[in-house]
């Protein structure tokens, strides 16, 4: 067997580029399943490893501060022997010698190595991103800038009616805040959730205050002595706005794997048992492109990352040898809606509605070629977990 | 000060000292007790922080609420009379120490 496929003995080393929640699950699964070897976990944020979904909703609400968003306590990484370096980044891989190299210029040995590098946010090819109340919201840095700009009354411009944007919305709104959605797509949450949940999501968000242009462009952000003031829309209208945030999608940490010469296409490519084309390099979470069925995806969802990461602890320790087969899962919180997703929809497959969207309560079953194909559900858990169950053993 | 007594699967008693207030599932994360995961953050939304708890304290908690009791049929542990989601449960000086068991798998 080629030592570089045969599961980690107590002596190897593993370094995790990435200290989000996917390189913490990997640091955490490859414990859990008896994994003794020196084991580092290197991140460039600064923060201790942190879960991002509250960003756009608890935190930014300032419901909930930093110290509810930190995944695990430092006494945590003592105890399990996790090294982890914080405010560090991976620069370039050399795989021959099997070292990580950092912005320290050390040199880090590794028998495994797993990328985990995440997402970035997606730019704005428009003048005047640069302003001072323009950002993105993926980082608690990000968050931390939001809650400060909102800490008085603000006309909020949200460009981007995804997941992202919408649940910033729905957060704004209810801290009492004027809030806009410009959306390109002829309504919100096209990529990620069908017709009938995301026209009641739409009404939700109508109903408290949001408004909503969809088939909409932003052309350019305009500013007075460096701070944004106004948005100008590609209908030529002009929106005031103290504060812009852009919520247009994010791209795929690759850079390293592209400069070491790994597959990268959408992702770093990896194979079922989540092996870029070095089998000493795996990848996992939103950076990573892996097989379902007869294409290939790659998923932004915390729920994902965490599961590959599991995946992955059992696969390199040799505790099992399956491919990596998770039904993917997505969940968001807008006002009183709780809504999971299990499965992946294309959007035009079709939708049967169970329940009463008026009660607050129902599920969207979706087929493609008459076979279940996602569970969308509103306030429903265990019709959710049911579907993940159903979906599974479909799989 | 409430405490939180977690027997775990290996059979090994750990007892952690909270604030008055904490649920379950927060302080085993805090304090590393292994065997409850938590993962949707204490939302009540996967069933990953389930625990039974000392059937002569049951009624000092509050009571179970339509999703958690949901949840509860989905646990990867069976359920059982005595079964509660750590993330809904709290510890109080009234209860004083709080007695749990970590079942043997969570996912």
């Amino acid at each position: 067997m080629d030592h570089t496929t045969a599961p980690l003995g107590p002596d190897d080393p593993v370094v995790i580029v990435g200290a989000g929640q996917g390189g913490l699950q990997a640091a955490m699964s490859l414990r859990d399943h008896g994994f003794t070897g020196p084991l580092t976990l290197v991140g460039a944020e600064r923060t201790a490893p942190y879960q991002r979904p509250p960003l756009s909703k608890s935190y930014l609400a300032g419901a909930d501060d930093a110290g509810a968003l930190t995944l695990r306590p430092p006494s945590f990484f003592q105890a399990h022997r996790i090294r982890l370096r914080s405010g560090v980044r991976a620069v370039d891989i050399d795989r021959v010698g099997g070292k990580l190299v950092l912005d320290t210029a050390e040199r880090l040995p590794y028998r495994h190595l797993v990328l985990a590098t995440g997402a970035r946010p997606r730019a704005l090819p428009i003048p005047g991103t640069d302003l001072a109340g323009v950002q993105p919201l993926r980082t608690v840095a990000d968050a931390d800038e939001l809650r400060r700009r909102t800490s008085v009354p603000a006309r909020l411009v949200i460009i981007g009616g995804g997941l992202i944007g919408m649940e910033a919305a729905a957060t704004a709104v209810l801290a009492g805040h004027q809030v806009t959605v410009i959306e390109q797509q002829p309504r919100i949450l096209s990529r990620v959730l069908g017709p009938d949940i995301a026209a009641y999501l739409d009404e939700l968000h109508r109903a408290h205050g949001t408004t909503i242009l969809t088939e909409h462009g932003v052309l350019a952000l305009h500013g007075e002595a460096g701070r944004v003031r106004e948005v100008r829309l590609d209908d030529g209208s002009r929106l005031p706005a103290d504060i812009v945030l852009v919520c247009v999608g994010v791209l795929p940490n690759t850079r390293l794997a592209t400069f070491t010469d790994l597959g990268v296409a959408d992702g770093i490519l990896v194979d079922d048992r989540l092996r870029t084309c070095d089998p000493a390099i795996s990848a996992i979470g939103d950076c990573a492109s892996f097989p379902c069925g007869d294409r290939r995806i790659r998923l932004e969802s915390v729920h994902n990352a965490v599961d590959q990461a599991r995946h992955l602890g059992a696969l390199r320790t040799g505790a099992l040898d399956a491919p990596f087969r998770a039904v993917p899962r997505f969940w968001t919180h807008q006002f009183q809606a709780r809504v999971q997703m299990a499965g992946l929809a294309a959007p035009d497959d079709e939708s049967v509605v169970d329940g009463d969207p008026g009660s607050g309560r129902f599920t969207v079953r979706r087929f493609r070629d008459g076979r279940l194909s996602a569970v969308e559900s509103v306030n429903q858990p265990a019709v959710h977990l049911a579907a993940r169950r159903l979906l599974a053993a479909a799989r | 000060m409430p405490s939180i007594d977690y027997l775990g699967q290996d059979g090994i008693e750990r007892v952690v000292v909270v604030t008055t207030g904490t649920t379950v599932r927060d302080a085993a994360i805090e304090h590393d007790v292994p065997g409850i995961l938590g993962e949707c953050g204490g939302n009540a939304e996967c069933g990953t922080c389930h625990v039974y708890v000392d059937r002569s304290q049951l009624a000092a908690l509050a009571p179970i609420q339509d999703i958690e009791d949901a949840m509860l049929d989905f646990t990867a542990c069976p359920r059982a009379d005595n079964s509660r989601l750590g993330c809904q449960i709290r510890a109080d000086d009234a209860i004083g120490c709080l007695r749990v068991r970590v079942p043997d798998r969570q996912v």
